[in-house]
């Protein structure tokens, strides 16, 4: 295999729709002046189509497959395959991705892989002259070409960490975590980082650290090795070995962790699985002794190991085998609108008002009164009416006579025009919702609207100082029904029940009914004229809703003038009217009726007219 | 998630199940193996395995340590009325194995072999990362150690199937193909099984039939969800004489319950200097760096949290190590080091929420404990993440120093120990 695995051009196949990590390949992309982004496609068993991101200033659509076999057919060139599927799963998209003629490098990102599963990946990479990164890694980083997945964190720390250009480091650990620290180690005490590899944490690595130093070794543009060993294994005496026969020969700044261990009872598993001495050959401290004995750097614990590279480049400097690499100003990177929020830079005009309730607290609310609240103080569903439509904690008689209200229009028999037409719908196979809305349609000016009507006319003529005599003169005059006024069977002599019922409560409870008083007058006239001209049940719920408002005490004149000019009366109706069509529709599908089609005999045909 | 040790009893289980796939002499054998612990009620025990009234029974310790018979920890050819009143003599006795003291509480009853000390074989086999290396031996038990050189050894690569490896085998006389076939067998239900280490010493004969008498095993923990239905419910159970303190268990817990990693160890509950670190890799240093300066013996815990936990998850990792830490006044007051890397994708800001969280409400605790706290950190949303502590700092009522990637990692350490220790 070439000791270089990625260019400036390098691109790859992301398994996993991780857009965090993409985005900040994009970005990195960007710090670096790359024209083409390094992102190819995204593969996702479970979705296809397009992803919009960021590639600096701009946006790009990366196209996304079902099978990596697919996005590797359709992106030729792209020969990295960043794998961020689940322990799982990961072996086995592993395994397709290695065997994929056009795919190079794998970078497997999950942890928990079983270590039989990788142990088979490192033997089938070797076997294919092929490269697998991790598992239980993070990636790794060439300086000013190419990133894999969220290795080296955020485009701050990118740029701090002079990572956006090549410098002459070569670096290998295990750890992901801590190559990010060694970057900015690096970056504080040379000319900046080459390449950067973390192999993983897990007992068998894909890659070891030694493949990665020789990998430095023979690319000349790699002038210092760093490296960070651990505890367990038998991986750096290898690197003892490569040491003494003179495999490597550049200069290597290593250390071991772990050297605690000895003072920690026997089966301490630390952080990575791979960090356990399971012989005192794998100890930090033999380890590290090993390699200082075989030629490497080694200091004497990690608070030098910042001193020792610096030590160790300053002297490759003086020698002349390094010229230190230019420093290259990074673009700055647009912020991200969310970022930019968060940080208080920028504030945006919203577009929309709310002021009745809030499911962004701890707990929901209803016109700031927390849900527990609502159900504890059993102020039933008039109470939740009067907090979501009035922006008021009704008195206990408001809420009553909201509920009575609700109750006395639920339902008026299938013959109206909201309930026929529900049913017609609810024959002809429609769901619930398309049933209701066709029934709820028909309320208007004809049906359903008298509530309204009554309050707003006896209202209007009340509060312009009409007598009921001079009202019901100027609605004759007009030659229109006073609305809440007249009813089919029942009379002065024969009255309504539920009016009865109704004016006794309003009486009762409210501290005043003027109104009703006024439309009594009224219908004393009307009555006088007709017997059936009483004051109906619309009427009645109309004008004692007003009444209800002003008893209140709470509400401005200016209020309740808007209550009942916004159409308030209107949706009790609708909302009490609902309760009786969904009885209607469940009655037809209960019946399981079939579709309605109205009789030759109720349509006169009189086309030939 | 890394190998672990189980015990010979679910290990035979396993071994004995999977065998008997491949080696009809082995049906029915891993029922003949009974568990024996503190709580075992010995008639149901006896009701569930009838044979053990009716066999001449073997009885150990089976607590993840060897060498039983040199610490005449071994009970042989007993019936069970001797075996029981063997194990009841010793259940929760404390004995000192090695340099190892814990106490007896799991005993593995099997069938007795009589065998004769030349008849006892070896076979071992371990991963490496190319592949997996037998050892077999005709000279097992005792003696298998001082006849290491008659050992044969035998790699078995990775890619490859054990039905086209060659054994390199001892010469075991008219036994040689059968215990090679046995061999065979065993590796496959140690490469299907998820061991990591697997070890018979020994294995002897009982007329036509391979007897493992002693059995060491070690499975990769990783392999759990491939391995469900052979392992069944396998235990992993602490080392001999190490005991999970009740924290330790419910931070185990709550490490297998998120997609994060969270781990603690304690190493000393009235150690002055405690850790709360992120990141595998910079945990073990930060450890390092206090037993480099000399304090390794005041060092409370091990312990990391990393791959971007929430809030919540760092609250109850951090209330876990502060309760732990303000249980025992010191005079001298304690230290409390919240260290980390640069992360590459753990939000700063977000974990350090929920140990900011877990600090505040224990704040009278921490004045009273005299605890000087020091953070270092880096990574996405450090600034916010680094103001807080900051902040938390001012009110809190014990000092916090705060410090971000422009301080070498484990500079706090030698801040807050002052220097290496005279």
């Amino acid at each position: 295999m070439k000791p270089e695995l990625f260019t400036k051009d390098t691109t790859a196949i992301v398994y996993g729709y991780h857009t965090n990590a993409i985005q900040r390949m994009l970005d990195f992309d960007y710090a670096c002046g790359r024209k083409v982004p390094s992102v190819a496609a995204i593969v996702d068993p479970g979705r296809e189509g397009v992803h919009k991101a960021f590639f600096g200033k701009g946006e790009i659509l990366l196209p996304m497959y079902r099978t990596l076999a697919r996005a590797a057919e359709n992106h030729p060139k792209a020969d990295v395959c960043v794998n961020f599927a689940s322990f799982r799963s990961a072996f086995a998209s592993s395994m397709e991705a290695l065997e994929h003629k056009n795919i190079r490098t794998v970078a497997v990102i999950a942890e928990g892989i079983p270590e039989r599963r990788a142990r088979i990946l490192a033997a089938t990479a070797k076997k294919l002259d092929k490269m697998v990164i991790g598992p239980a890694t993070v990636g790794g980083i060439k300086a000013g070409c190419f990133k894999i997945a969220n290795t080296a964190g955020t485009y701050e720390n990118i740029v701090e960490s002079k990572l956006h250009r090549p410098g002459s480091v070569g670096f290998v650990s295990k750890s992901g975590g801590l190559s990010n620290e060694c970057y900015n180690i690096i970056a504080r005490n040379t000319d900046g980082l080459y390449e950067g590899i973390a192999i993983g944490g897990d007992a068998y690595p894909g890659s070891t650290l030694l493949e990665h130093i020789l990998r430095y070794e023979a690319i000349p543009e790699v002038k210092l090795i760093v490296a960070l060993g651990e505890i367990g294994g038998t991986e750096e005496l290898r690197i003892v070995d490569a040491l003494k026969s003179g495999a490597v020969k550049k200069p290597l700044v290593i250390w071991v962790t772990g050297t605690c261990s000895k003072m920690f009872p026997a089966g301490v598993q630390f952080g990575h699985a791979g960090a356990k001495a399971g012989s005192d050959l794998e100890t930090a401290e033999a380890k590290n002794r090993a390699l200082k004995a075989a030629g490497a750097i080694v200091p004497d614990s990690f608070d030098d190991y910042g001193v020792m590279i610096k030590k160790t480049y300053e002297k490759l400097v003086k020698k002349g085998a390094i010229k230190p690499a230019a420093e290259v100003a990074a673009p700055a990177l647009p912020m991200d609108f969310a970022q930019a929020m968060k940080e208080g830079k920028i504030r945006k005009a919203t577009t929309f008002i709310n002021t009745i309730s809030n499911e962004k607290k701890e707990e929901l609310e209803y016109c700031n009164m927390p849900i527990s609240k609502v159900l504890d103080s059993g102020m039933g569903l008039g109470g939740v009416i009067g907090l979501l439509w009035f922006k008021r904690d009704l008195p206990a008689y408001g809420r009553s006579f909201l509920e009575t209200a609700l109750m006395l229009v639920a339902d008026h028999g299938p013959a109206v025009s909201g309930a026929h037409n529900a049913i017609v719908a609810a024959r002809a196979g429609k769901d619930i919702i398309s049933a209701l809305a066709s029934g709820l349609l028909t309320i208007g000016p004809r049906f359903g609207g008298a509530i309204d009507d009554a309050a707003q006319n006896f209202k209007r003529a009340r509060d312009s100082g009409l007598t009921p005599a001079q009202f019901v003169r100027d609605m004759k005059e007009k030659g229109l029904n006073i609305p809440g006024i007249g009813h089919r069977v029942k009379s002065i002599s024969n009255p309504d029940m539920r009016v009865t019922q109704l004016k006794a409560f309003c009486r009762k409870h409210f501290r005043k009914t003027e109104l009703l008083d006024y439309a009594l007058e009224v219908e004393k006239i009307t009555s006088s004229k007709k017997g059936n001209l009483i004051l109906n049940v619309d009427g009645c719920i109309g004008i004692c809703f007003v009444d209800m408002l002003n008893s209140c005490g709470s509400f401005a004149k200016e209020e309740i003038d808007n209550i009942v000019a916004m159409g308030c009366l209107n949706a009790l109706f609708v909302v009490g009217r609902s309760i009786g069509i969904f009885g209607h529709i469940f009655d037809q599908k209960r019946l399981k009726q079939p579709l309605y089609r109205t009789p030759y005999d109720e349509i006169a045909y009189m086309t030939d007219l | 998630m890394a190998q672990r040790g189980i015990r010979e009893y679910e290990g035979k289980k396993i071994l004995f199940d999977g065998l008997a796939k491949y080696l009809p002499s082995f049906e029915g054998r891993s029922k003949k193996l009974a568990l024996v612990r503190p709580d075992t009620d010995p008639k149901k025990l006896l009701k569930d395995n009838p044979w053990l009234a009716k066999e001449k029974l073997v009885v150990k310790p089976d607590q993840l340590f060897g060498k039983r018979g040199k610490h005449g920890l071994l009970c042989l050819n007993a019936d069970w009325k001797t075996a029981w009143a063997w194990i009841t003599e010793r259940m929760n006795k404390t004995v000192t194995v090695g340099h190892t003291t814990g106490e007896l509480q799991d005993f593995l009853i099997e069938p007795f072999t009589p065998h004769r000390d030349d008849e006892e074989g070896y076979v071992a086999i371990r991963a490496a990362r190319d592949g997996d290396t037998i050892y077999l031996s005709d000279k097992g038990g005792i003696y298998v150690e001082e006849n290491w050189g008659a050992v044969k050894e035998t790699e078995v690569p990775i890619l490859a199937s054990i039905d086209d490896v060659k054994l390199n085998m001892p010469d075991l006389g008219p036994r040689t193909a059968q215990v090679a076939e046995f061999v065979k067998a065993l590796y496959k239900v140690y490469a299907e099984g998820g061991f990591t280490y697997l070890e018979i010493n020994p294995f002897t004969f009982s007329g036509d039939n391979i007897v493992p008498l002693d059995l060491v095993a070690r499975v990769d923990d990783t392999a759990a969800f491939e391995c469900a239905r052979i392992w069944g419910g396998l235990e992993f159970p602490a080392s001999f004489g190490s005991k999970h303190t009740p924290e330790e268990d419910f931070i185990r817990s709550l490490d297998e319950k998120t997609g994060a990693s969270l781990k603690l160890t304690m190493l000393n509950p009235k150690g002055r200097i405690w850790n709360m670190v992120a990141g595998g890799g910079a945990s073990v240093i930060y450890a390092d760096t206090v037993c480099d300066l000399g304090y390794s013996r005041e060092l409370a815990n091990y312990g990391e949290y990393s791959g971007d936990p929430s809030a919540e998850d760092t609250y109850q990792y951090a209330r876990t190590v502060l309760d732990l830490m303000t249980r025992e006044n010191t005079v001298k007051g304690k230290v409390l080091i919240i260290g980390g890397g640069i992360a590459n994708f753990t939000d700063v800001a977000k974990t350090f929420k929920g140990i900011i969280k877990a600090l505040t409400e224990y704040r009278t605790k921490l004045v009273e404990n005299k605890v000087k706290i020091y953070v270092r950190r880096g990574g996405p949303n450090y600034k916010e993440g680094l103001d807080n502590m900051r902040k938390l700092g001012a009110t809190l009522g014990v000092p916090i120093e705060v410090y971000g990637p422009e301080t070498h990692m484990t500079s706090v350490v030698s801040m807050a120990l002052g220097g290496k220790k005279k």
